[in-house]
């Protein structure tokens, strides 16, 4: 299998990244300012994170002056999903990836960064991740400038249309997956019911929705793995009919 | 409102938990597995992650859930025809930025 190494070919795909980027960090970036935080703090916060929800629950901790203890566990439990995907990740690393560069590529396994990597065929080369963190990076930490200075001036109606950018994204990942195969399709339907009980059933709507993430996938994907196991030579033959 | 000192403290705390929890795994996990059951699992967790961030949050992602909706089976429609990530995800704004205009204007 080869690997894609294209320094290229990662900033186009992060293109998309970068624009849905771009309107939620904006509208961190007013909320931040709204918060109480100064247009450089709302700055470093995201240079410095590169995370949305995380940074939304962060904010308010500090400017209410919460102990460290609380922004600590804040992130653990809303972040601890970034694990599972840098183990899945790790899967997908060719050999040009340094240990150097394991401490740099993490840094940037935002969810969707991980999605667009894990959608690629084989394995991912160093330069290949640098081209696809290098525009997301910016468009989040241009948009927390740009709300944080800018604030409302913008048309509303370009943020709201920019918000779905990145569903649209995951949207174009998981429907060919599922396409070919009923039980990654089956899979999906399953996660996507099952997020939906933990926004309306009372009481489960109540858990962080960093930490529902945890709480569906593992068991989701343990289950799926039982009974519908990927076998080596299954994922090489859908390989290599999606090449020809 | 808190001084600059106590915020960059805040900021260490807040930056060091989000990369330890990044870090650590993709530093520490550095051979490719070769059980079924566990490369089956890591198989999985992308769509199982990704279904669960989409749906139902797709529908609260714009100004109004009808823009929305329209905005998921315009992604849906493309996706399912497999174009590029680009395009679905520029079709699903159009797609929303039209419909808010009908809101706004009829």
């Amino acid at each position: 299998m080869s690997e894609n190494n294209s320094f290229k070919m990662g900033l186009r795909d992060g293109i998309p990244i970068f624009l849905g980027y771009l309107s939620v960090s904006f509208a961190f970036g007013i909320f931040a300012v709204g918060s109480g935080l100064t247009i450089i703090e709302a700055l470093l916060i995201s240079m410095t994170n590169l995370t949305s929800a995380g940074q939304l629950a962060g904010v308010p901790i500090i400017c209410s002056g919460g102990s460290f203890i609380e922004l600590a566990a804040a992130q653990l439990i809303i972040n601890l999903r970034y694990s599972l995907m840098s183990v899945s990740l790790s899967q997908k690393l060719g050999k040009s990836v340094r240990l150097i560069d394991r401490f740099l590529i993490s840094f940037g396994n935002t969810d969707e960064i991980f999605a667009v990597s894990v959608s690629k065929r084989g394995t991912l080369g160093r330069k290949y991740f640098y081209g696809l963190i290098l525009m997301p990076y910016i468009g989040w930490s241009g948009g927390t400038l740009l709300g944080a200075v800018a604030g409302n001036t913008l048309p509303e109606i370009v943020i709201s249309a920019l918000g779905i950018a990145i569903y649209g994204m995951f949207i174009a990942i998981l429907v060919p997956a599922a396409k070919k195969h009923r039980a990654t399709a089956l899979c999906i339907i399953t996660a996507a019911l099952l997020g939906c009980a933990f926004k309306y059933i009372p009481g489960l709507n109540s858990i962080s929705a960093g930490f529902v993430i945890i709480i569906c996938a593992v068991p989701i994907s343990l289950i799926f793995a039982a009974f519908a196991p990927i076998s080596a030579e299954e994922n090489d033959e859908k390989e290599a009919q999606e090449n020809g | 409102m808190v001084d600059f000192a106590k915020f960059l403290s805040y900021l260490l705390v807040m930056a060091g938990v989000t990369y330890l929890v990044r870090m650590l795994p993709l530093v520490l996990v550095r051979k490719k597995f070769e059980n079924r059951f566990i490369r089956s699992f890591l198989y999985y967790i992308p769509y199982a992650v990704l279904g669960v961030m989409t749906v139902p949050a797709v529908f609260y992602s714009t100004g109004s859930m009808l823009s929305a909706a329209v905005g998921f089976i315009a992604a849906l429609t493309m996706a399912y025809f497999e174009k590029s990530l680009i395009t679905v995800a520029s079709t699903a704004c159009g797609a929303v930025l039209i419909v808010e205009l009908l809101e706004k204007f009829l």
